[in-house]
């Protein structure tokens, strides 16, 4: 889709990882540029402007949140976490801080590489929110709030829209509690998770044929949710 | 045999006492007849040796009288600074104890073993200070004179008029590993007196007109003279036995004194003490408290707790012992312990009396076959003089006014006689004299029984002369005109006054019986609850409840830690804590195993009682804490019964406490057993289920990396393919085995929020995914509540694990399902399937033990945590987790979780 090859800024302090990623990424046709340290991600992050960041939590000399807030605060590229599974807490603050996706330690290969294209494919088109939302069956217009299904036309409440329209903002990657609580009920929300319980249960059993097995509103259990639509190609992967 | 070999008992007691003494620092006494002999200048002497041998050697004090030659010798010698007190407004020189027992020099010199101590010391007297220094392993050289021990204070106050005031216990005397007598024959002294080397001038003169005269030093003399010999006597007779030498040995020769209701008892244990030592036998100073000696007043009976004291001090060993008859529990007594010789005071009734109701003496004498009878006679003058240590006990156990009004009885008397006259004057018209007499009679008995001896002496009296006045002619005069009456006068006298006398008697009986079970279920009570408690901390609670009780005080246990540093209990006091403890003196009792305070020799002026709760640790003796016990009215711990009472309760909680320990020590032991074996579980569990993969990775990869290129490209996938199927199991088990110590570390926080069955089980499931494609997965939450309390990262693993196992035990096409039931208070999450079950040979409950496995190790890998980390994680939640065999085949794991009955707070939507 584009000419020039994708720059992605790996860091990591493990040199046995970053060799990994390295060469797995050179060989998916990668352009790739390497840290050790935050200090060196912010560096390198500036003057290489690469279109996309992997970023290990687990630095010596920072927490890898600083370098997410740090690169916040100039630009939008997508950022992709790499953490431990015990590390929930921290793997939230980087995602509240601004992170895209996360891959939790130790993963396949073909999951990153998924991932980094869902959130290139992201950032190449922020537009694509605008259109239908097509979950399974179920065919969702966010502009219009309208909805249809297998069985006729879908109600939705005004807030189960608001929700749905958030999660579609993430469309693929996490969406943390805190952000959903934020964009659909505003900041005095945040530390409420339990309507966000609710509401995604309503929203489960209206669009979910087995809400119990979700395929398009997925739990990320003591992170946030993810909302996974049809065309996308991830779900194939 | 050989016959002569040393008694082993014998052998082993000499080590025991030698290892004593070992660590204890040496006593060496200068010992001499009178001052002036040179004591302090030969103690110098000596020190002045052992220093030029290299021994360290200071001066904690030293009493010059102003003698030059002996301050000349004091030259070069390190001195301690004294202490300056102040008493009564004088400023008083004092040895410091702190300062000697900081310094902690090799030998150190502490003059005048007798010495009193300024008030406000530690110990009253300075042999106490002496017997610290020991403890502390301390070398000590002191002197001493002849007067001053304790057995002879009589003897010599006998010789010389003059009773000295500041002893000496034998026992400490005794203790001495060595004494030196400084010997001056009396000419010599004499002529030191009068060149003015031992006092001043003017003081010398009046020395010698008193004690100083000539007949007083021979006999003093002689006196140290014996006193060393028989020292020397002793310590021979220990070689002996030691060396198995054939001795004269006195077999079996025990002396008891017993101390009867007079007041002699000081000049017996003393006369005891000295038949000990010349027979070197063992001996008891007994007291039998009998109901006569209960009637004592208090002061009297304080009296003989305080010779029971002295004797103690002198070696003895004091009993006290309870019954009816004081002769007979003596002879008794004197069988089981194998008394060899008793000795009694003389006898309190004499001449009529005496024959009509035989004295202890006499009955101890018709019932002690085979035994010594000495009775010891005093004289009035020996009776009155007292000796200082008894001054002591007394001054603290005056008796205070008796709250009981002694009246009343007697006020109830004169009722009752009224009351029998209203009868008899009511009754006259009908009842001749006689029977009017009988009413009399029966009104006396009555009285007698009720109010005891006293009053039923004022009822009879009364009642023989209202008797007399209104119904005896001529009535209403005292005067008797029948004869025949004053028999009946005689009759009801008599009848009163022995049946009052028998009364009381049987009270004061029951009094004691009482009084005893009373002490016996106090100590019961706590006994029992003791024994119903696990933890020390607990136990000194417990301790603290009762004991404030039975003795109306304020309490406190302080239980040493590591270090045996005392230290306040921690956690909300008990309302009859004691607040204010002074430390300080209950650290000295914990050190010294030695009561101090109140009471005692040690600090007395501390307004509570520290009393050392003494047990056994690691086979050795050792302190397991102590008591303090502030009363709220000092004679509740200062009376006999309740001091006895007290150490008896200090004594149970000790054993309470050793016993506490013991099962803490071997519950510790315990559970360093069981975590060994886990360790060595996990390690031989891991080194199979880590190897094996291993082996498999290093081999594909190796293979992929040498002859990779020559491999066609399916090869490769499979060799690739399973690195990463080993990898992921790898992963598993690391991930288990860390989830597994974070878990059992205790630390992992539960972060519960408001969470949903629901997406639990379907995150659960969506993980699962691929090993569960070609089951038949079954959900039914429908039970479950929208939201519940709980941590969902924990609880998904939970049911990750639980759904893993039913993929990895169960062939393809197998059923698997997840139900909810609501029971009361709690939902259960059910997980079951419809596979092999577990094995026959398979205890379900054994299942969440770690490095279980439902089959022994095989194709499933796996170190067997998984079912212990569920538990954990249900533990964690308040819940629990089992396992079950479905009578059809399968598996049932069943989850129990706690149900919360409160809901979150959410704002309805407007629908719009």
């Amino acid at each position: 889709m584009t000419e020039a090859p994708h720059a992605v800024l790996v860091v990591d302090d493990e040199p046995q990882l970053r060799h990994l990623l390295r060469t797995t990424l050179a060989a998916e046709g990668f352009r790739v540029v390497e840290a050790e340290t935050a200090r060196r991600a912010l560096i390198e992050a500036a003057s290489h402007k690469p279109d996309l960041v992997i970023l290990d939590l687990g630095l010596p000399d920072a927490d890898g949140g600083t370098v997410v807030s740090g690169i916040r605060e100039w630009s939008t590229m997508p950022i992709v976490v790499l953490s431990a599974r015990t590390d929930e807490q921290q793997k939230i603050a980087a995602l509240d801080a601004g992170a895209d996706d996360y891959v939790t330690k130790p993963f396949a290969v073909g999951e990153l590489l998924a991932r980094v294209r869902a959130a290139l494919r992201r950032a190449a088109r922020p537009a694509d929110v605008a259109g239908p939302l097509r979950l399974g069956p179920v065919e969702i217009d966010l502009e219009r709030r309208r909805a249809s299904g297998p069985r006729g036309a879908l109600h939705f409440t005004p807030i189960e829209y608001r929700l749905l329209a958030a999660l579609a903002c993430h469309r693929g990657a996490v969406a943390t509690q805190r952000q959903l609580l934020r964009e659909v009920w505003g900041p005095d929300h945040v530390d409420q998770p339990h309507y966000l319980r609710i509401y995604m249960k309503q929203l489960r059993d209206k669009i979910e044929p087995d809400p119990t097995r979700p395929r398009h509103l997925l739990t990320e259990i003591g992170v946030g949710y993810r909302l996974v639509s049809d065309p996308d190609p991830q779900s194939a992967a | 045999m050989d016959e002569r070999r040393a008694d082993p008992d014998a052998i082993l007691a000499r080590i025991e006492a030698e290892e004593t003494r070992a660590r204890r620092g040496k006593l060496k006494i200068f010992f001499g007849a009178t001052a002036g002999v040179g004591k302090t200048y030969a103690m110098l002497e000596a020190a002045r040796s052992k220093r030029a041998e290299g021994i360290g050697v200071v001066v904690g004090y030293v009493e010059l009288h102003g003698r030059p030659e002996t301050e000349r010798l004091l030259e070069g010698l390190e001195c301690i600074p004294h202490l300056a007190m102040r008493s009564g407004g004088a400023t008083i020189r004092e040895f410091d104890l702190d300062a000697a027992l900081e310094r902690k020099p090799a030998l150190i010199l502490v003059d005048e073993l007798a010495h009193t101590n300024a008030e406000g010391s530690r110990h009253l007297k300075r042999w106490q200070d002496i017997e610290e220094l020991r403890d502390a392993g301390i070398d000590v050289y002191t002197t001493v004179n002849v007067q001053h021990l304790e057995s002879l204070n009589d003897v010599v106050a006998g010789i010389t008029g003059a009773r000295q005031q500041e002893t000496v216990p034998d026992t400490v005397f005794e203790s001495a590993d060595e004494v030196e007598l400084v010997d001056l024959g009396p000419d010599d002294l004499l002529q030191r007196l009068r060149e003015g080397k031992v006092y001043v001038p003017e003081r010398a003169r009046i020395a010698i007109e008193n004690f100083f005269r000539k007949g007083n030093l021979i006999a003093l003399r002689e006196l140290a003279l014996r006193k060393t010999a028989e020292r020397v006597d002793a310590a021979m007779e220990r070689w002996r036995v030691a060396e198995a030498v054939s001795s004269p040995w006195l077999a079996g020769e025990r002396v008891m004194v017993a101390l009867g209701p007079r007041s002699d008892g000081e000049n017996l244990v003393r006369a005891g003490k000295r038949l000990a030592t010349a027979l070197r036998a063992p001996w008891i100073v007994v007291y039998v408290e009998t109901p006569d000696l209960i009637r004592l007043p208090e002061s009297e009976r304080n009296q003989r707790i305080a010779w029971l004291r002295m004797a103690e001090t002198l070696g003895g060993e004091a009993v006290t012992l309870g019954g009816g008859v004081a002769a007979d529990e003596l002879v008794e007594y004197a069988r089981a312990r194998n008394v060899s010789r008793l000795m009694l005071g003389e006898p309190t009734r004499r001449g009529l009396r005496r024959m009509l109701r035989s004295s202890t003496v006499d009955r101890v004498l018709a019932g002690a076959a085979g035994i010594d009878v000495s009775v010891v006679k005093t004289t009035e003058a020996q009776r009155v003089a007292r000796s200082p240590l008894l001054m002591r006990s007394r001054a603290y156990l005056a008796p205070s006014a008796s709250g009981k009004r002694p009246w009343r009885p007697y006020l109830l008397a004169v009722l009752a006689v009224a009351v029998t006259t209203l009868v008899g004057v009511l009754s006259d018209p009908i009842l001749n004299d006689t029977n009017t007499a009988l009413i009399y009679l029966a009104g006396i008995v009555l009285a007698a029984w009720r109010f005891g001896r006293g009053p039923s002496v004022l009822v009879s009296l009364l009642s023989v002369l209202t008797f007399n006045f209104f119904f005896v002619e001529p009535r209403h005069t005292f005067s008797v005109a029948d004869g025949q009456y004053l028999v009946s006068f005689a009759a009801m006298m008599a009848v009163g006054l022995l049946v009052g006398q028998l009364m009381s008697r049987v009270r004061l009986q029951a009094q004691v019986a009482g009084r005893r079970e009373r002490r016996t279920s106090l100590l019961y009570a706590m006994t029992r609850e003791l024994a119903a408690t696990r933890s020390v901390e607990s136990m000194a609670r417990v301790a603290v409840r009762h004991i404030s009780e039975v003795f109306d005080a304020q309490v406190l246990v302080l239980l040493p830690d590591q270090r045996r540093r005392l230290r306040m209990p921690s956690g909300r006091p008990e309302p009859a804590s004691l607040r204010e403890v002074d430390m300080s003196v209950a650290q000295w009792v914990q050190d010294n195993g030695r009561p101090a305070g109140l009471g005692t020799d040690t600090l007395p002026a501390s307004s509570a009682r520290y009393v050392p709760l003494a047990g056994t640790r690691e086979g050795g003796p050792a302190m397991l804490g102590v008591l303090a016990v502030l009363p709220a009215n000092v004679r509740r711990i200062l009376l006999p019964e309740q001091a006895q009472l007290l150490d008896t309760f200090a004594a149970q909680l000790a054993v309470a406490i050793e016993r506490a320990e013991l099962s803490e020590h071997a519950q510790a032991a315990q559970v360093r057993a069981e975590t060994e074996s886990v360790r060595n579980s996990l390690l031989s569990s891991i080194s199979h289920d880590m190897r094996t993969p291993l082996a498999v990775i290093s081999g594909a990869a190796s293979s992929l990396a040498e002859t990779g290129s020559r491999l066609d490209p399916e090869a490769r996938r499979e060799l690739a393919q399973s690195i990463f199927d080993e990898t992921k199991q790898m992963t598993q088990l690391v991930t288990n085995v860390l989830d597994m110590i974070r878990l059992e570390s205790g630390n992992v926080p539960i972060r519960a929020d408001w969470i949903s069955l629901e997406e639990i089980v379907g995150a659960a499931l969506n993980r699962l995914q691929q090993p569960l494609a070609a089951h038949l997965v079954e959900v039914d939450l429908a039970e479950a509540p929208a939201l519940m309390r709980g941590d969902p990262v924990l609880l998904e693993q939970l049911l990750f694990n639980l759904l893993e196992n039913a993929a990895k035990y169960t062939p393809n096409g197998s059923r698997v399902s997840v139900v909810a039931q609501r029971e009361i208070g709690a939902i259960e999450v059910l997980v079951a399937d419809d596979g092999p079950g577990f094995p026959a040979d398979v205890d379900p409950t054994s299942l969440f033990d770690k490095f279980q496995r439902g089959r022994a190790e095989g194709v499933q890998g796996g170190v067997g945590l998984g079912l212990a980390i569920c538990r954990a994680i249900a533990r964690a939640h308040g819940g629990e987790i089992r396992a079950e065999r479905i009578p059809a085949g399968g598996a049932l794991f069943v989850v129990t979780l706690p149900a919360t009955s409160e809901s979150p707070v959410m704002s309805g939507e407007d629908e719009s």
